[in-house]
């Protein structure tokens, strides 16, 4: 089976945001990246046990530049067997999009796996677009995924619970929570990772259609009020004629 | 020119979160000066269509030949009503949908919005980043613009005026998906994602058998129940209920968090309710932090009064 996995580098969770040129850049300074967890947790390590069940290999793929290598590498780490990376700034989720599906097009890929979303702009977007543009099915939200020779079975998360559905490969599917469980790269895949090869291809022409004129924080908050353990019945006051709340 | 929004619905019933889109919708037609049109798909009453009229929909698209959302059927309808606008729910369906249609329509598109467009100059959408603690005002430069709309963000506002219903067919092609089972979640409860008030419980409770005083308090409450993501993790609970970062995100109007530290990942997901009350016994949870009320004591002693106090009031109103 040959599996597509696409990563995307995120501030690490506990990051405090902030911004620099006029509130219009994320301010990287002293910031540390980490695989999107998404990508890393469940799609990645789900590829990986698919792979170890049913032979085959997995790629990793990540449109960014040249500081996206060390989030690449631990993803090798983890144990994909090779890496490409597209070269160029992310603009947007359909720039992304069409660098990843021009990249598989020819390829002959299974299955294309990607994240719920990223942390960091929660878009929950690029992986419907690759399925768009290669014209393939595509699963988003699934949180279960086996395979019987070309059918996989998907349980996915949609509006009141869970669906259950058959989609015959190849196909494209966004990973949340219950695909997999986290796995810590041991010693010997963080030294083979160095080695496995990591290959940069150029990017194809592609416009954007949005773009972040700035950011803001939200206001702060104002301080709690504290209600004594012993009178209860004031939270309840509190929150009807206050808050209006209940 | 006009504004398309997608009015999704499960076995022939409009979705809760409709009213909104649609009024949404609409507000934005009457800002560009168009109208604003729904597209539902399925057998959906005739009554219910013409609800829709009620939020400001001037006309209702009914693609009853459609038996599933399809990029297909929304840009077919988008490209026969010359829409240059067009609005999905951030949820489920819009995730898997709006995304293609964009692809398809080589057209820009923001998800998660959470408010108005500023259309002065140009075409500017507000939406959460970096999972809540910031906000983003994104231009779409593109000439088709499609936006979803995180549920909750505007309300609702019926206007009382009519729709036009036109059944509409087309070819929505195949989505390749083969739907075997629908397992329903929370059925003894309210819908997490659609509930206006969340109790969550997490470490802090000690052992699944405590979640009595949780479960009851979330039914005198009408509320929907959560919980952190240890407690989904070690399996006390079901990880349908885990909410943070890694979880499902929340915005109700009141989120009750019991015996939860308020780790950042956990904020993430919870930070845009409206209202929050925090019970910890420690005073010094960063969850105090981020409340509005807060209760310093311990959840087994508290809990218990506070379901007492609240059914003393709900009996008050009525
Ligand atoms: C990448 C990443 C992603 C993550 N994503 C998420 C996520 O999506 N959601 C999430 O929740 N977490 C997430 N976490 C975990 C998060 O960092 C915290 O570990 C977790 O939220 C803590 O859960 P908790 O508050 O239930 O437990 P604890 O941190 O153990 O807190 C228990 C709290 O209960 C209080 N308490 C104890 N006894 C009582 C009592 N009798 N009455 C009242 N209060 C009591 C304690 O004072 C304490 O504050 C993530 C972590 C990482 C690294
Ligand atoms: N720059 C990128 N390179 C590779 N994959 C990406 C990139 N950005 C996003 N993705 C993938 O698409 C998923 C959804 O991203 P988004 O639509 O931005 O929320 C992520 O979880 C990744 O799997």
């Amino acid at each position: 089976m040959k599996l597509l996995v696409c990563i995307s580098k995120a501030p690490d969770t506990t990051t405090k945001i902030s911004f620099t040129d006029g509130d219009s850049k994320f301010n990287e300074v002293g910031v540390q990246f980490i695989v999107n967890p998404y990508d890393e947790w469940y799609a990645l390590v789900r590829a990986l046990e698919l792979k170890e069940a049913n032979g085959g290999t997995v790629t990793t793929i990540t449109v960014g530049g040249g500081n996206n290598d060390p989030v690449i590498r631990k993803a090798l780490a983890i144990g994909a067997d090779d890496a490409v990376r597209v070269d160029a700034e992310p603009t947007d989720a359909l720039f992304v999009a069409k660098q990843i599906s021009a990249y598989a097009k020819e390829q002959g890929y299974d299955m294309i796996l990607c994240g719920k979303e990223t942390i960091n702009y929660n878009g929950s977007q690029v992986g419907g677009m690759i399925a768009e543009l290669l014209n393939l099915p595509y699963i988003s939200l699934a949180s279960k995924l086996d395979v019987n020779g070309n059918v996989a079975t998907i349980e996915r998360d949609v509006q009141g619970g869970l669906e259950v559905l058959e989609v015959s490969t190849p196909f494209v599917a966004s990973c949340s929570k219950g695909m997999a469980e986290q796995r810590i790269p041991n010693m010997r895949g963080i030294m083979a990772a160095r080695t496995k090869p990591l290959n940069v291809v150029s990017a194809i022409e592609a416009q954007k259609h949005t773009e972040v004129v700035s950011y803001t924080l939200p206001p702060a908050k104002s301080e709690c009020t504290f209600v004594d353990a012993e009178n209860v019945e004031e939270l309840i006051n509190l929150l009807h004629n206050e808050a209006k709340a209940i | 020119m006009s504004v398309l929004v997608f009015a999704d619905s499960n076995n022939g019933k409009l979705l809760k979160s409709v009213a909104e889109v649609v009024s949404y919708g609409s507000k934005i037609a009457g800002k560009l000066g168009t109208n604003c049109i729904a597209l539902t798909y399925g057998e959906v009453s005739r009554d219910e269509l013409e609800e829709l009229g009620n939020y400001g929909a001037s006309k209702v698209l009914a693609a009853k030949n459609a038996s599933s959302v399809t990029a297909n059927l929304v840009v077919s309808a988008a490209n026969d009503e010359g829409a240059d606008v067009i609005i999905f729910s951030h949820d489920g369906t819009g995730k898997a949908i709006a995304p293609r249609v964009a692809a398809k329509l080589d057209a820009g598109i923001v998800t998660g919005v959470i408010d108005y467009p500023n259309t002065d100059s140009g075409f500017i959408v507000k939406r959460t980043v970096f999972s809540g603690k910031a906000f983003a005002n994104v231009s779409i430069t593109s000439e088709k613009k499609i936006i979803s709309l995180m549920p909750n963000s505007v309300g609702a506002e019926a206007t009382g005026g009519s729709a036009e219903v036109v059944e509409y067919t087309v070819d929505a092609g195949e989505t390749g998906i083969n739907v075997k089972e629908f397992k329903k979640k929370g059925s003894e409860g309210v819908l997490l994602t659609e509930a206006d008030i969340v109790v969550s419980a997490g470490r802090g409770l000690k052992g699944p058998e405590n979640w009595g005083i949780i479960e009851e308090l979330a039914k005198e409450m009408g509320a929907a129940t959560a919980c952190s993501r240890p407690v989904a993790d070690i399996g006390w609970r079901p990880h349908h209920e885990h909410v943070g970062q890694t979880g499902i995100a929340v915005r109700p109007n009141l989120y009750i968090a019991i015996g939860i530290s308020g780790a950042i990942q956990h904020l993430a997901g919870v930070n845009q309710s409206k209202v929050m009350v925090v019970i910890n016994t420690d005073s010094e949870a960063p969850f105090f932090k981020a409340a509005d009320y807060g209760i310093v004591g311990d959840a087994f002693q508290v809990v218990p009064k506070l379901i007492e106090a609240y059914k003393k009031f709900k009996a008050s109103q009525n």
